[in-house]
Order: C-alpha cells, then structure tokens, then sequence
C-alpha cells in the first residue's frame, strides 16, 4: 500500500535520511520508534509532502508520490496529525474540523464524518464552537485526530501522538487508535511511549541516525535486548 | 468647537486609513510579504476611478464596482509575475525579497503614472461634490461620510467571506499556519494568490475613495503605504476590523495634532505613535500576544 524506498532527505547540506526503506500494507498499524533527531518526523513530513526528497521512491496504492505536493497527497488519502497537533488556535473547533474536510473528495463524507467524529470524541460535540486555543491539552490531541478523521484517509500518520499528556488521557487516546486499526484503518505512528505502541502495533521500525536499524514485529521488539536497552530503559521490566 | 469639528473629518479619513491597512494586513497577514508598492497600487485604483468619471462621466461609486474587479486581476498578474516568486522563500527571506520588489514596483509604478497622467493632483468633482450635512453646528461632507461607510461595507462584506465560506476559511488557516494548512489539502500557493489579488482590490478601492473624497496624484503612493503601516503597527495583524479601528484611531490623533500643534505636524504624530507602540505594545493594539 505505502512503499517507501530508499529515501533520501535533507535540510540545505544536512542528510537527515540516509535511505530508509519502509512499508505499510492495508490495515496494518505499523510504529516508527527511535532517539530524538533520528529523522522520524522528517520521514513523516517527506510522506506528507511537506519536504522533498533528494533521492529515493515513496509509493502510494502503486503510484509514485516522491514530488507530489502535500494537497495532492491528501487528497489521495494520507492524512499526518503532526508533532505538537499544529491545530488552528483562533478558530472554533468545528472549523478545525470543517478544514480537515477541504479536498473535493472529503467534501462529499463530510456530514458522515462529522457524526462519526462527534460519536468518536462527544467532547468535541460539546466544545464544538470553542477556539481550538483554548481546549485542554486532550482535548487539542482529540481535535488533531478529528480533522485529520474528516479527510476520510486511507493511512493515518501519527507524529508523537501522546506528547505532553497526562497517562489516563493517553490510555484514552491509544484506544481510539487500537478501534481504529481494528476498523480497517492503516496507520504509521511515531511515539516517544515506545511500550505501549509496540504493544499496539503489528510491526515496527527502528530509525536511528536517519537509517532503519532493526524492525520486526511489535511484541517481539518488546523482547529484544537492544530496544529495551535503548527504548524501553528500566521501566520496562516492572511492566513485564 | 473647532476641535469636534477636526475630529469629525479625522474619522472620515480614519475609515480610508483602514481600509488601506486593511488590504496591506491581508498580504502581509498571509503571505509573510511586505508589499511596499500597496500605496501605488492604491493610486492606481484612484486613476481607474478618476478617469472612468472624466472620460465616461461615470459615478464615481458606480464605477468603484469595475475598479475593484479590475484591482483584483491585477494583483492576480502581479502575484503571478512576481510575487509566486518571494513566498517559494523561506519566512525570514520573505520579507527582505518583497521589500526589493515591492521598492523596484513602486518606481515602475510611480513614473508609468507620472508619464501617462502627469504628476498633476486630480480628484473626481461630482455634481454633488460640495454636500454637507449639518449636525448641530458641524458639517460633514456628504462624500466623505458616504466614503466611510462604502469603505465599512467592503470590509464587512470581506470580514463575511473569511469567516463563512470554504476559501475564506482556507485563508485564514493559512495565514495562521501555512504547513498545517497544506495537511488539510489546502492549495496554500492558491490561497496566497487569492489573499494577494484581495489587497491589491481592497488597495484599488481605497485609492477609488481618495480621489473621490480627497485628491490623487503620482505620488501620493508613498504616503498611504506609510499610513496603512502605522496602522498596521496600531491595530496588530488579523483583524479587519481592527485594522478600521485603527485607521480611525490614526485619523483622529492626526486630527488632534492639527487643533493642538498646528497643521505641519500632522504628518509626524502618526509616527511618534508607530514608535510608541512599538515600544510598549509590539503586537499591536488589538493584536493577539504572540
């Protein structure tokens, strides 16, 4: 479904991906795990077409989508809920939401996505004519994946879905991803809570330094000594 | 007495003020580009208005209908001949670039106008152009109350389709964060298109008010670039509406200058409140912290 191959990218003379391979197939929740600076988000924005590779293939449903611009790439059903959920602080919740819906194919689903959002987060029905600025920190990361929902995508990227919020809203958050991979929903997620998410996903990737280092299925990853070594630290034994 | 009487005809250039900024606002708001050659572009739609009425005794507000359409074309032409060019930069580039083109706009600008209508001042003297209304013991002149309020309902009908409709949404998103907007599948190069032609309309009917209301020349682009910048300074990015309040606040300081200082300083109290606020208030008056 998604084929990354070779990806190259940089920042000016920086390599920030030094050829990463990677796939996602239909209805696989598949996790990116790694330090601080491995290039994560880059592969993440490179997908969105927020960067643009230098060298490498990203194909989509057997496409190549490597220099299509982000609205195209959108529109053909990948959707990013980015790093710090990057919402529309100054307008309502319902416009967030509305916006989510701009392609011409999100258009058309746009009242039965609306219902099934509003059943997904009620929260969001409730507060849908707040500013996005001033929901809670759960709220903002519910709204994030609410807009990202209304594009009706085919593979939901996630950027540190979890960042900076409390263990029961996280636990919250990681629910409405398990229902949603459950639904069908092909899903890349990238997260700094590398014990649950490797619970959660099918399989996963190690990008260190801008390379794949290891990948395999999440539970085993659990188990290897290296990722816990690196990842997991020593947390990791008490919660086995 | 003499000074509500000033304070009258501040607010009615206050309006004019505003809706100049307003335009500039818009740019500079959602393409991070600073437009210096806004005033010119203003002159310009003044021309349009001016020579429509001379040559086709057509009403000045009438004809405001085909000068804004005009203006907008033009700045589609302009954004795509030279301003497509600036945004592809990052942010920080953005603004040093569009100075160097907006400054090399306004000399093509300035001296096209100079040669083709002279550097004479012109304004459009309709037949009902010396009306005044008499409330109380002042008088206000009917063309330039009629002026506010044309300048009022443009930019409540603007302030409509940027809150209602699904373009006016996508700008206000873009303006806000270009990236995230493009996530949501926006055209963020369309929309900085869009937001660009919309200036330069909103500068063209501005200019089309000046000359009805006051008078044009070649020239007189400088000075409404500097107006709609202090404005901007006052009234913070964002809001149309602030940026009319704004416009009036200028006129009305200007207007108070001219009763307590006398008329030549009527020109510097407006920068002595550029300063001001940038010292105190950077963000602008009715700006949000940021």
């Amino acid at each position: 479904m998604l084929e990354v191959e070779n990806l190259k990218v940089a920042y000016g003379d920086l390599l920030a991906l030094h050829g990463v391979s990677l796939a996602v197939r239909p209805g696989e929740m598949v996790a990116l795990v790694g330090p601080n600076g491995a290039g994560k988000s880059t592969l993440l924005k490179t997908i969105s077409g927020l960067l643009v590779p230098r060298a490498g293939a990203i194909r989509w449903e057997d496409k190549t989508i490597s220099a299509a611009p982000p609205q195209r790439i959108v529109e053909r059903g990948i959707a990013l809920v980015p790093e710090g959920r990057r919402l529309f602080a100054t307008m309502t919740v319902r416009e967030n939401l509305e916006l989510g819906a701009f392609t011409r194919r999100a258009r058309n689903e746009k009242n039965a996505q609306f219902d099934r959002i509003f059943t997904l987060f009620p929260r969001l029905f409730e507060r849908q004519r707040q500013l996005a600025g001033l929901l809670s920190g759960g709220e903002q990361q519910m709204l994030a994946l609410g807009r990202a929902l209304m594009g009706s995508p085919r593979l939901l990227m996630l950027d540190e879905p979890s960042l900076g919020l409390a263990p029961k809203i996280v636990e919250a958050i990681l629910s409405v991803l398990a229902g949603l991979s459950r639904d069908g929903m092909s899903m890349l997620i990238v997260e700094q809570n590398v014990h649950s998410v490797l619970a959660l996903a099918r399989r996963a990737y190690i990008l260190e330094s801008g390379k794949i280092v290891g990948a395999g299925e999440g539970r085993k990853l659990l188990d290897d000594d290296h990722v816990r070594a690196a990842y997991l630290g020593p947390l990791s034994r008490r919660a086995r | 007495m003499i000074l509500t009487q000033q304070l009258i005809l501040g607010v009615l250039v206050g309006g004019l003020y505003g809706l100049a900024a307003a335009g500039l606002s818009l740019t500079f708001g959602v393409l991070r580009v600073l437009n210096v050659a806004h005033g010119e572009l203003l002159m310009l739609g003044g021309y349009g208005t001016f020579w429509l009425f001379t040559l086709w005794q057509i009403d000045p507000f009438l004809s405001l209908l085909g000068v804004g359409p005009a203006m907008f074309a033009l700045g589609l032409l302009l954004y795509w001949a030279l301003f497509q060019f600036v945004v592809k930069a990052h942010e920080e580039a953005r603004i040093k670039n569009s100075l160097l083109i907006g400054f090399g706009l306004t000399l093509v600008l300035h001296a096209l106008a100079i040669q083709f209508w002279t550097a004479d001042e012109r304004a459009v003297t309709t037949a009902y152009a010396g009306a005044v209304i008499r409330v109380g013991g002042f008088a206000i002149p009917l063309l330039r109350l009629s002026s506010l309020m044309f300048a009022f309902v443009i930019l409540a009908a603007l302030q409509l389709f940027l809150a209602k409709t699904r373009w006016g949404r996508a700008i206000r998103a873009t303006a806000e964060d270009w990236e995230a907007a493009a996530l949501m599948g926006i055209p963020v190069g369309r929309t900085y298109l869009l937001a660009f032609a919309l200036g330069t309309a909103l500068a063209g009917i501005a200019g089309g008010l000046v000359s009805i209301s006051y008078s044009i020349s070649p020239s007189i682009g400088i000075e409404w670039t500097l107006k709609a910048l202090i404005v901007i300074v006052l009234a913070g990015l964002g809001s149309l509406f602030g940026s009319f309040a704004g416009g009036i606040l200028l006129g009305l300081a200007e207007a108070m200058s001219v009763v307590f200082l006398g008329g030549p300083y009527r020109e510097v109290v407006g920068l002595i409140l550029f300063l001001m606020v940038l010292l105190v208030r950077p963000q602008g008056l009715f700006g949000a912290r940021g």
